[in-house]
C-alpha cells in the first residue's frame, strides 16, 4: 500500500511549522503518524505536503507545576509510564495505556490523538472528565480551548487550518479517586464504550463527581445528569442506578453504533460501565 | 533411537525465525512489472463502459487492460460440481466483461514499472456502471422477486442436492417422543492467512513456457488447471512454484482470477509480472468460508435415544463459483451429519445459492465444521428438551467401540465407513481432565451469586485424508486424489524425498523426515524433504483436508519399502546370500543395516558413504539386471478416508451485565490415530481451537443491504488475539486407523471442527436457567446481552 | 529525499520518495525481507521492528521519519551466528507454524521483555495484542516468551 504522492518537510520550531502551514494551504501535520498514515495508505486521505513536527524541541515533555502540562508530542507510552500522570491523573495513564497496542503507544502522540478525535479513542474521554485545556498556536497567536468544547463531533475539533496543538493542560484537580474503564471492540480495540469518573469524597458521601463518556457517542462528552445523581450520594446502589439512568438520557441524542454494537446496546453499556468506573475509582 | 512419536524440533524453523525464508512478496525478478487491479465497488452492476485513457497517460504505466483483452483465455473452471445433480455453473473470468456480481470483482488492470505507480494509475480508470439491486442472504436470494444474478440460474440456485433417507427420516420424526426444531446460522468467515495471496509470472516467448510463483497449497493442481482448463497448453509449458507460504487454511487451494490475469499479462507485456494482494483486497477477493442457514429437526425418545435428524440448508456460494465451491456444502457437509452417533435416520437437503457476496469455498475444516455444528447443537437441544445431561445423551447415542467399521445409516457416506474409534474413552478422559461433576457444583454455587458459568461439550468426528479417487469421482470431483512421492538415497547416504504435498506451516519437512529416519535408519539431518515445485516433485493433489500424512505420507512409506527391498537385494548379492535370508533392521543406535539373519558379522550400513547407498549409486556390482540407485516412486490411493474423533470441553463465564463471554478453560482430547510428532499435532490443535472459538464468539463477515462488506478490514473483522484466549489443556487417545499402514488419521482440522459447538454449547448452558436454548453466532456481547434481557423479561428462544 | 539510517548496526544512506514507508524501504531498498506486511491498517504487527530501541509497526512510519534513527530488524537479532534467545525459544517451543507473523512476534516480544523482564502469562498475552497469528492459537508463542523470561531474559 502506497499513499498518494506528497512532499515532506521537517521544521525545527513551531514558528517555522506555522509558516509552512500558512504557505501551503492543504498541508497536513505529521507527528506520530498513527492516525494519518493508515488513512493515507488506504487513500482515504491525502495531502500535497506533510509537515513533520515530531522533532520540534519542547513539545515532548511532561511537567507538573500545580497543573499537569503534557507536550503534544508525548507518546501514549510515555504518558502511561509517567509518575506525574500516574499520581495526579491516573485515569489518563490508564487510558493512554489502553490505546491500540504497545507498538502504537510507543509512537502515537497525544496531540495527534486529540486532533484526530476518533470518537472511540480513549484519551479524549479522560481529558473531558478532567476539564483539560488544549493549547493551540496559530498565526494570530495562541489560545486555549476546554476539552469539552474542543471535541465537537465525529472527527471534528475546534482547530483551524494553520493551527498546531502544542500541549494539553490538566488543571490541578484534587480528587479522592478516578478511573477510566472501557469495553474494547474485539477487532480494533477501540472503545465500544469508555467511561471516566473523577470522585470527590467527603467522608462516606460523594461531594462531587465528573463523569465523561466516549466510544458510545459522537464525541467525548460530560454527563451533567450522572454527575448530579452522584453528588451528595453515598455512592450506594440506588445512586449508581440513578446516575446510570441519567447518563443514558444525557447521551441519547449523541449515540453511535454499528452492526456488532448497536446504539441501544452501547447506551445500556454506558450505564453498566459508569457503575464499574465508580467502583474502580474507589466508590 | 526412534524419532517417530517424539517432539522433534522442526527442520524448517531456522530460516523462519531469522527472516531468511523467501515468501512470494520477497521475490524480485529482473525486468519485473507490477499491477494494480480495478475492482468493482458495486455488489451487482453492469459494466457500461471503461475508459483507461487517463490511467494509460501516467508516466511509468506500461499498459491498461480490460476483460475484452482476455477473451481468448477460458473462464475459470469449477471441477467439483455437486455430485449426481445438475449444477448451474457460473465462474469468474480473469477480468469480468459484462457484469459483476460481487464487490471486489476485477474489471481492469494497470501494468506499471512499480507498484506505487500502478496504484496511482488504477485510480484514474473511469468505469461507467449500471448499478443493479443486490441480495446477500442465501435463502432470500431464492425468493420470488429477488435480484437475479445469472441467466442460467433461476432463483439464483446453483444446485439442489440431498443425501440420506428422506421418507425414513420423516417417518421416524413422526413417531418420536419429542421433536426439536431450530434454525441455525453458521456465519460467513474470512480466512485471513497472515500472508495474503500473490503471483509472479514469467513467460518465455521463444518456447512458450510459463514459470509461475504463486501462493498455492496445491501447485500441481494449479498447473493442471492452467494447462488443461485455462490456457489449453501441454503440462510441460507451465511450471508452478510455491515459495514459502504464510498460511492458507484452504483459501490458497483455488484458482483465482488474479493468477490467470497475472500469467496472461506476462505473455502480453513480455516481461515478468508481479501481483501481491493487499489485505483490503484479500477481504473482498479471496474466498470466504461457511455461510449456511440451516433448519434442523431432531427427534428423540424419552430415554435420550435420537431417532432421526433432518437438515435443510441454504449454502451461500457467493456471486460466482470458486474452484470447488459446490462440493463443500454437499459431500463434505451432508455426508458427515451422523457425527459420532449411531443415528437410525438422517436426511439432508442442500440448496446452493448465488448471492451478491464474495466467493465461498473450502475454509479450515470445509463443510465438516458446519456439519459438526449442526450435530453437536442438535444433541444439546435434545438434552435440553429432555432435561438430560448432555454427556448422557451423547453416551447413549455414540457409535459403540465394537461397531467399527461403522457405516452410517441411509447410505449417508455413499459406501464409505468410519474406520476405528473409541468415543467413550476420549469423552471419559476429557471429563476427568475437566472435573465435570465438580464443575456442575461450582456452576450451581456461582448461579446463586448471579454469576453465569457454563460448560459445553463437542464429541466430534471428522473425515480426513480426503481421497479415495473413485469415490470422490462419484461425488462429482473431476480429478483424482491419490498422492505420490519419490525417495532417493544419494551416494553419501543422504535421502531426498520429493512429495506432491505442499507444506504451508504444517511441518512436512520434519514429520516426513521422522518417518524416513525411522524406516531407513538414517539421522534426521540426512533427510531432506522437498515440495512445492512442479518441476522437481511428483504429482500430488496438494495439502488440505488433513490429508498430507494420511495419503501423501503413505506414498512416502511405500517408496521406503521399495528402497528397503532393493537394499536387501543388493546386500544379498554382496554377501552371496539368499535375499530371503537378508533382513533390513534399524539397530539400537538408529542405524539402518542389512544383514544376514543369524550372522551379524555379515552386515552393512545402508545410509552412509561406502554403505549400500554407495553400492547402489555406483552400480559397479549389482545383481543381474538391477538398475542402479536407490530411487523409488510410489503412488497411494487409499481405500477409504480416515475418521479422527475426540471430545472438546469449554468452560465459559458470561458477564450477566454486558453479555461478554470469557473463556475460562478449554480442554481438548483428540484422537488423530498414530502420532508422528506430538509437538506438531498439538500445535495444529491449538490453532484450530483458536479459530473455532473465534467463530463462536467474534468472527463474522458482515454485508450491508447493498452488498458492501462492512467488516472489510482487520479493524472490523475480529481475528482472535492472544489476550482473548487462555492456554489450552490437551489430552490424547490413540486409536490407529486400519485404513493405512501408518495408522495415521490427520490432525489439521480437529480443533476448528470441534471447538465452535463446544463454545456455543457452553454459553447456552451458562444461560440455561433463563430458558435459553440457542443463540446464533458470533455470540457477541450485544447478542448475548439481548438474549439475557429478553429472557429475564419472560420470553423464550 | 536523502536519509541516513543505522540498520542492524550498519550505516545506510539512501534517496527515497517521501511516501516510501519504512517497511518498503527496509524490504525493497535494503533487501531486508524478513520484515513482513500482513495488513493495511496497523493491526497485524508482522512489520514490527525496533526504532531507537522501541517496537514500531514499520508500515505506519515513513522512511523519512526514520532519518537519523537506529533500526533493528529480525535479520539483526542473531549475533555472530548465534540465535537470539527469543529466536531459539520460538524454535524450541514450536512457537511458529507458517512463520509469516514470526519476525514481528519475535521483535515485539524482545521489546516486551526489555520493558518487563518477568511478565506473567496475562502480561505476555496483553503484550502480544498488537500481533496477530492465525496458526498457533498463541499457546506456544506465550510458552516461548515465558521460557525466555524464566531463563533470565536476553
Amino acid at each position: 500500500m502506497w499513499p498518494a504522492e506528497f512532499d515532506y518537510t521537517r521544521p525545527s520550531s513551531v514558528a517555522e511549522a506555522l509558516q509552512l502551514l500558512s504557505d501551503n494551504e492543504d498541508a497536513k501535520l505529521l507527528a506520530g503518524g498513527h492516525s494519518l498514515l493508515p488513512a493515507m495508505k488506504l487513500r482515504l486521505n491525502e495531502a500535497p505536503l506533510l509537515i513533520d513536527i515530531s522533532r520540534i524541541e519542547g513539545l515532548g515533555s511532561i511537567s507538573n507545576n500545580g497543573s499537569l502540562k503534557i507536550g503534544a508530542l508525548c507518546t501514549h507510552a510515555e504518558i502511561a509510564a509517567s509518575a506525574d500522570v500516574q499520581s495526579s491523573c491516573s485515569a489518563l495513564a490508564t487510558a493512554t495505556g489502553m490505546v491500540g497496542d504497545q507498538q502504537v503507544r510507543n509512537w502515537g502522540t497525544l496531540g495527534g490523538n486529540v486532533a484526530h478525535a476518533d470518537p472511540a479513542s480513549d484519551p479524549p474521554t479522560v481529558l473531558v472528565a478532567f476539564d483539560a485545556n488544549i493549547n493551540i498556536e496559530g498565526a494570530s497567536g495562541s489560545r486555549s480551548v476546554a476539552a469539552s468544547d474542543f471535541f465537537m463531533d465525529l472527527f471534528t475539533v475546534d482547530l483551524e487550518p494553520g493551527e498546531i496543538i502544542t500541549s494539553i493542560d490538566i488543571p490541578d484537580h484534587p480528587h479522592e479517586g478516578c478511573a477510566y474503564v472501557k469495553m474494547p471492540h474485539p477487532a480494533s480495540r477501540y472503545a465500544v464504550v469508555g467511561i471516566c469518573v473523577v470522585l470527590h469524597r467527603d467522608g462516606g458521601s460523594c461531594s462531587g463527581a465528573h463523569v465523561a463518556v466516549g466510544g458510545a457517542t459522537v464525541r467525548a462528552m460530560r454527563s451533567p445528569g450522572a454527575e448530579a445523581a452522584l453528588r451528595g450520594s453515598s455512592l450506594d446502589d440506588a445512586a449508581l442506578d440513578a446516575a446510570a439512568a441519567a447518563l443514558k438520557d444525557d447521551i441519547a441524542n449523541d449515540l453511535i453504533g454499528d452492526m456488532s454494537f448497536p446504539e441501544a446496546y452501547r447506551q445500556e453499556m454506558a450505564g453498566v460501565y459508569l457503575k464499574r468506573a465508580v467502583k474502580a475509582a474507589g466508590g | 533411537m526412534a524419532v517417530v512419536g517424539k517432539a522433534v524440533k522442526r527442520k524448517e524453523d531456522p530460516r523462519l525465525i531469522t527472516g531468511e525464508a523467501r515468501y512470494l512478496e520477497d521475490i524480485k525478478l529482473p525486468g519485473m512489472t507490477h499491477i494494480a487491479i480495478l475492482r468493482s465497488p458495486h455488489a451487482h452492476a453492469n459494466i457500461v463502459s471503461i475508459n483507461s485513457e487517463r490511467a494509460a497517460a501516467v508516466p511509468g504505466v506500461i499498459g491498461v487492460f480490460t476483460g475484452q483483452d482476455f477473451m481468448d483465455v477460458n473462464p475459470l473452471p469449477c471441477p467439483w460440481p455437486a455430485g449426481g445433480v445438475d449444477n448451474n455453473l457460473n465462474t469468474p473470468r480473469a477480468l469480468e466483461v459484462e457484469k459483476v456480481t460481487h464487490v471486489g470483482a476485477g474489471v481492469a488492470v494497470v501494468v506499471a514499472e512499480d507498484r506505487a505507480t500502478a496504484q496511482d494509475a488504477v485510480e484514474l480508470v473511469d468505469v461507467e456502471w449500471e448499478v443493479l439491486p443486490a441480495v446477500t442472504d442465501a435463502e432470500e436470494a431464492t425468493f420470488d422477486g429477488a435480484p437475479q444474478l445469472h441467466e442460467n440460474a433461476p432463483n439464483n440456485v446453483c444446485m439442489e442436492w440431498d443425501c440420506g433417507d428422506q421418507s425414513g427420516t420423516d417417518a421416524a420424526l413422526g413417531s418420536s417422543d419429542v421433536v426439536v426444531k431450530q434454525r441455525l446460522r453458521n456465519q460467513r468467515l474470512i480466512p485471513t492467512p497472515m500472508e495474503t495471496r500473490g503471483c509472479i509470472a514469467q513467460h518465455e516467448a521463444v518456447n512458450g513456457e510459463y514459470t509461475i510463483w504463486m501462493t498455492s497449497q496445491a501447485p500441481h493442481v494449479h498447473r493442471l488447471l492452467f494447462t488443461a482448463f485455462i490456457f489449453g497448453v501441454p503440462e510441460n509449458k507451465v511450471r508452478v512454484i510455491s515459495p514459502q507460504i504464510g498460511g492458507g487454511f484452504g483459501a490458497k487451494i483455488f484458482m483465482y482470477p488474479e493468477y490467470v490475469l497475472t500469467t496472461a499479462l506476462s505473455k502480453k507485456v513480455g516481461r515478468p509480472v508481479k501481483w501481491v494482494e493487499t489485505r483490503s483486497e484479500n477481504y473482498i477477493a479471496t474466498t470466504h468460508g461457511r455461510d449456511h442457514v440451516t433448519d434442523v429437526e431432531v427427534g428423540a425418545n424419552r430415554d435420550g435415544t435420537i431417532t432421526g435428524l433432518k437438515v435443510r440448508t441454504y449454502a451461500n456460494l457467493g456471486g460466482t463459483l470458486s474452484t470447488v465451491a459446490p462440493g463443500i456444502p454437499t459431500t463434505l457437509y451432508g455426508r458427515m451429519l451422523s457425527g459420532a452417533y449411531k443415528l437410525p435416520n438422517i436426511y439432508c437437503h442442500v440448496t446452493g445459492v448465488y448471492t451478491n457476496t464474495g466467493m465461498v469455498d473450502a475454509y479450515r475444516g470445509a463443510g465438516r465444521p458446519e456439519a459438526t455444528y449442526v450435530v453437536e447443537r442438535a444433541v444439546d437441544l435434545v438434552a435440553s428438551e429432555l432435561g438430560m445431561d448432555p454427556v448422557e445423551v451423547r453416551r447413549k447415542n455414540f457409535v459403540p467401540a465394537d461397531s467399527f467399521p461403522y457405516e452410517p445409516s441411509g447410505n449417508l457416506l455413499n459406501g464409505l465407513s468410519y474406520d476405528s474409534g473409541n468415543y467413550d474413552k476420549a469423552l471419559d478422559m476429557a471429563l476427568e481432565m475437566t472435573g465435570y461433576e465438580d464443575f456442575r457444583a461450582e456452576q450451581a454455587a456461582a448461579r446463586a451469586e448471579g454469576r453465569y458459568l457454563g460448560i459445553g461439550l463437542s464429541t466430534y468426528i471428522e473425515i480426513c485424508g480426503i481421497a479415495p479417487s473413485a469415490w470422490m469421482f462419484g461425488e462429482g470431483w473431476g480429478a483424482a486424489l491419490w498422492e505420490s512421492a519419490n525417495v532417493r538415497m544419494h551416494i553419501t547416504g543422504d535421502v531426498v524425498v520429493t512429495s506432491g504435498s505442499q507444506s504451508h506451516g504444517q511441518g512436512h519437512e520434519t514429520s516426513i523426515a521422522q518417518l524416513v529416519a525411522d524406516e531407513l535408519g538414517v539421522s534426521m539431518d540426512q533427510v531432506h524433504v522437498q515440495h512445492s515445485d512442479t518441476l522437481g516433485t511428483p504429482f500430488g493433489y496438494g495439502t488440505y483436508g488433513s490429508r498430507s500424512t494420511a495419503v501423501g505420507g503413505v506414498a512416502v512409506w511405500r517408496s521406503l519399502q521399495r528402497i528397503k527391498e532393493k537394499a536387501r537385494a543388493i546386500a544379498a548379492h554382496e554377501f552371496e546370500a539368499n535375499v530371503d535370508d537378508v533382513e533390513y533392521v534399524v539397530n539400537d543406535e538408529g542405524v539402518g543395516v542389512v544383514q544376514v539373519k543369524g550372522s551379524p558379522d555379515q552386515s552393512k550400513v545402508v545410509g552412509e558413504f561406502m554403505g549400500i547407498a554407495t553400492s547402489a549409486a555406483g552400480g559397479w556390482d549389482l545383481p543381474g539386471d538391477m538398475e542402479p540407485f536407490l530411487d523409488e516412486t510410489a503412488y497411494y490411493d487409499p481405500p477409504d478416508c480416515t475418521y479422527p474423533f475426540g471430545t472438546h470441553i469449554c468452560i465459559v463465564e458470561v458477564d450477566a451485565e454486558t453479555g461478554n463471554v470469557g473463556i475460562k478453560r478449554y480442554i481438548a482430547v483428540d484422537d488423530v490415530g498414530k502420532v508422528i510428532n506430538p509437538m506438531i499435532v498439538d500445535g495444529q490443535v491449538h490453532g484450530g481451537i483458536a479459530q473455532g472459538v473465534a467463530q463462536a464468539l467474534w468472527e463474522g463477515a458482515q454485508y450491508d443491504e447493498n452488498g458492501q462488506l462492512v467488516s472489510g478490514s482487520m479493524m472490523d473483522y475480529a481475528i482472535p488475539r492472544a489476550d482473548l484466549l487462555p492456554s489450552f489443556e490437551l489430552g490424547r487417545t490413540e486409536t490407529p486407523s486400519p485404513n493405512n499402514p501408518l495408522g495415521v488419521k490427520g490432525a489439521g482440522e480437529t480443533g476448528t471442527i470441534a471447538a465452535t459447538p463446544a463454545v456455543v454449547n457452553a454459553v447456552v448452558d451458562a444461560l440455561s436457567h433463563l430458558n435459553v436454548r440457542h443463540i446464533d453466532m458470533p455470540l457477541t456481547p450485544s447478542r448475548v446481552w439481548e438474549t439475557i434481557q429478553s429472557r429475564s423479561n419472560g420470553g423464550n428462544s | 529525499m536523502k536519509i541516513s539510517v543505522n540498520v542492524n548496526g550498519s550505516a545506510q544512506e539512501n534517496d527515497v520518495e517521501a511516501r516510501t514507508l519504512l517497511v518498503n524501504y527496509l524490504r525493497d531498498e535494503l533487501g531486508l525481507t524478513g520484515t513482513k506486511i500482513g495488513c493495511d491498517t496497523s493491526q497485524c504487527g508482522a512489520c514490527t521492528v525496533h526504532m531507537d530501541g522501541k517496537a514500531l509497526k514499520s508500515c505506519t512510519c515513513l522512511a523519512v521519519q526514520a532519518d537519523g534513527c537506529d533500526i533493528t530488524t529480525i535479520e539483526g537479532l542473531a549475533q555472530n551466528g548465534d540465535l537470539h534467545p527469543m529466536q531459539q525459544s520460538f524454535w524450541d517451543n514450536h512457537g511458529l507454524q507458517c512463520g509469516f507473523c514470526t519476525p514481528g512476534m519475535i521483535m515485539t516480544t524482545t521489546a516486551l521483555l526489555a520493558d518487563n523482564p518477568n511478565p506473567d502469562e496475562d502480561e505476555i498475552r496483553h503484550g502480544l495484542e498488537g500481533n496477530l497469528c492465525r496458526c498457533t492459537g498463541y499457546h506456544n508463542i506465550v510458552k516461548a516468551v515465558a521460557a525466555v523470561a524464566q531463563a533470565g531474559g536476553d
